[in-house]
């Protein structure tokens, strides 16, 4: 870190008015868009990519790298698409942003917009977000009414026009070719990259897709300029991140901290230390697809690359804080069962392959696993990492290659004494044959 | 006798408008929601009318429909209660909000709906709210910090014909209510 700065997406959180747009612009709020609308759609796009600006969705990707794909010679037009479909299991920051404070993120629409000379944004609104995306639908409505959104934005030549668009309770719609074909109209299923959505995209119209948060941050670069933001964090992922933590702490909730920032600042600073003065035991740095890591990592610094290093991802800077009370085979086994039901079923490694994981993880649980059960486990995660068409079932993959690594000896716990050594249950002796659902279960 | 009324054709035909011209098929998610806050669940004639707003055969609707499950295409009860069992809500006790939700809803496991039609119990995948863990959602209204003692009251509430105050926001009325507001149309039926 080499500037004082700690907060840029949640600066003005401390102020309950800038939910409206009033009290938004009060406080700065859409001076970056006003700033944008001055220089060339090129030059904002430079300036972002000088930023250093990484999507925030999980990928990492270059935020003005990725606008600049798109081609302006198609004759076709641009879209530009916000996904706001936050599902990754502990992640709960994109929620938190639009509800406290709407209009800055969809000033990084605006911005987004007018940089790749679209003139049409769809917000890609999770179903189950229903007070979000009122608070939002409300937002969009007041823009319209003040000149910020529609025929003369901010009283330029530049049209935009912003569409609230809900999905209806499905995680693989944030997966960003699901999300096109969901809204347009047909079931969330990944499709092939190439085309890349910058190229084909939407209505296979150049299309840019972003996540919420990283949209967040573009409205104080433009403001502040792009050397400001990148001297924010580490150089190689510039700025902060809002992390979401939960589970086994005292304080659960979003934390805006630089990148780089490692687990114990964040845990013992913000979150007030694991729950009733517990031992940490496990966590994911990125929500339930990344790898989960244990007390030995709690100096890792959180920023993109040190965490790859440390074998796991930043994802979406979701942590979930498991402690020395909690079995990691229930654990793994509860977030392998969210795969198997979000599968959106095209790839047979993914389908099958996170259902019969689930099932043999139950059984363990369940105090009927088998010595052999632990390579068979191996196998069937090797079976489907990298195998399937998108990356859903390379998340499955995360907590039960991970928690094999670390934990192997829970597992074989389970298995020797025939139960959970945490919860007990379990027959806790031999028992012949496959168990039936209902025993293994019970 | 057609699922949507004359007055809600045409807010059907507001919702395809929100789309550029020519891709209306994109208007399908809401128009399903919209003949889901009519009857309570999309039936065979909500996603025939569907189809027919958008030139499309009802299998294809019906394809749509059957990929997203907040789309109901069983009957389903006056309130909807989700309960979050993934697993930052699970480290802070929702197994057992779950099974108090069953319970306090009248509803068997295996079953989705209680006997007297209030209520359907609905097994929820993360909900984005871990900060207040164990949440559970009424009708799309988030419900913050639920332990089991307050899961009950919830259910009383509603068997009461009261709406619990939501930690944030307004509540919908009901099921139907939340279904029309994810159509971007609120209406009064």
């Amino acid at each position: 870190m080499t500037t004082g700065v700690t907060k840029v997406v949640t600066a003005t959180w401390d102020d309950p008015d800038v939910l409206g747009l009033d009290g938004y612009m009060s406080r700065g709020g859409y001076k970056g868009l006003r700033a944008a609308l001055g220089m060339t759609p090129a030059e904002v796009i430079d300036v972002v990519k000088a930023s250093g600006l990484r999507g925030r969705g999980g990928a990492g990707f270059p935020t003005g790298v990725k606008w600049s794909f798109v081609p302006q010679t198609t004759g076709k037009p641009t879209y530009v698409v916000a996904n706001f479909d936050e599902s990754e299991p502990g992640t709960f920051n994109n929620r938190e942003i639009v509800e406290r404070e709407p209009h800055r993120f969809l000033e990084g629409v605006a911005i987004a917009a007018y940089a790749v000379q679209s003139h049409t944004a769809f917000v890609y609104c999770r179903g189950e977000f229903l007070w979000p995306g009122q608070i939002l639908d409300a937002a969009i409505r007041e823009a319209y009414a003040k000149g910020v959104f529609g025929g003369s934005v901010l009283g330029s030549r530049y049209e935009l026009d912003v569409v609230l668009h809900r999905g209806a309770g499905a995680y693989i719609c944030g997966e960003e070719t699901a999300l096109l074909s969901s809204l347009e109209g047909y079931r969330g299923q990944p499709r092939l990259r190439p085309p890349f959505p910058a190229v084909e995209g939407l209505y296979a119209c150049p299309t840019v897709i972003n996540n919420v948060e990283t949209l967040a941050n573009v409205p104080s670069i433009m403001t502040n300029g792009a050397e400001w933001f990148a001297k924010i964090g580490p150089e190689k992922s510039p700025g902060t991140k809002l992390f979401s933590v939960s589970g086994k702490v005292e304080r659960a909730g979003n934390y805006e901290v630089p990148m780089g920032t490692p687990l114990r600042t964040l845990l013992d600073e913000h979150a007030g230390g694991v729950l009733a003065g517990s031992r940490l035991k496990a966590w994911t740095p990125g929500g339930s697809s990344t790898p989960m890591l244990t007390d030995e990592h709690v100096d890792v610094a959180l920023d993109f690359e040190s965490v790859a290093a440390a074998g796991s991802l930043l994802g979406t800077g979701a942590i979930i804080v498991m402690d020395e009370s909690d079995c990691i085979v229930e654990a793994t086994r509860r977030l392998v069962q969210f795969y198997a039901h979000e599968s959106c079923g095209k790839c047979t490694p993914c389908r099958e392959g996170t259902w019969w994981v689930s099932r043999v993880l139950a059984r363990i649980e369940h105090g009927y696993g088998r010595p052999e059960d632990l390579p068979l486990l191996d196998e069937l995660g090797r079976n489907i990492l990298f195998k399937a068409f998108c990356a859903l079932a390379d998340g499955a993959v995360s907590p039960i290659q991970s928690s094999l690594r670390y934990f192997r000896d829970e597992y074989e716990a389970h298995i020797a004494e025939r139960r959970c050594p945490f919860s007990g249950k379990g027959p806790g002796r031999v028992v012949e044959g496959e168990p039936s659902l209902s025993e293994a279960l019970t | 006798m057609p699922v949507l009324s004359p007055e809600l054709r045409e807010e059907a035909e507001r919702i395809k408008a929100r789309y550029p011209a020519g891709r209306e098929r994109s208007a399908v998610l809401p128009l399903l929601y919209l003949v889901q806050s009519v009857q309570g669940w999309v039936t065979r004639e909500g996603l025939q009318e569907v189809g027919e707003l958008l030139a499309l055969t009802t299998a294809e609707v019906e394809a749509v429909a059957s990929f997203y499950t907040m789309l109901r295409l069983r009957p389903t009860g006056t309130h909807l209660v989700s309960v979050c069992t993934n697993l930052s809500c699970a480290l802070r006790g929702a197994n057992e909000v779950f099974e108090t939700a069953h319970e306090a809803c009248d509803v068997a496991h295996g079953d989705e709906r209680s006997p007297d039609g209030l209520f359907t119990v609905h097994e929820e995948e993360c909900l984005g709210a871990c900060d207040a863990a164990p949440v559970v959602q009424v009708d799309f209204a988030n419900h913050d910090l639920v332990s089991p003692d307050r899961m009950r009251e919830l259910a009383e509430e509603l068997r009461a014909g009261r709406v619990p105050e939501p930690s944030r926001g307004a509540a919908p009325r009901d099921f139907r209510h939340a279904s029309s507001i994810l159509a971007g149309v609120e209406w009064a039926g």
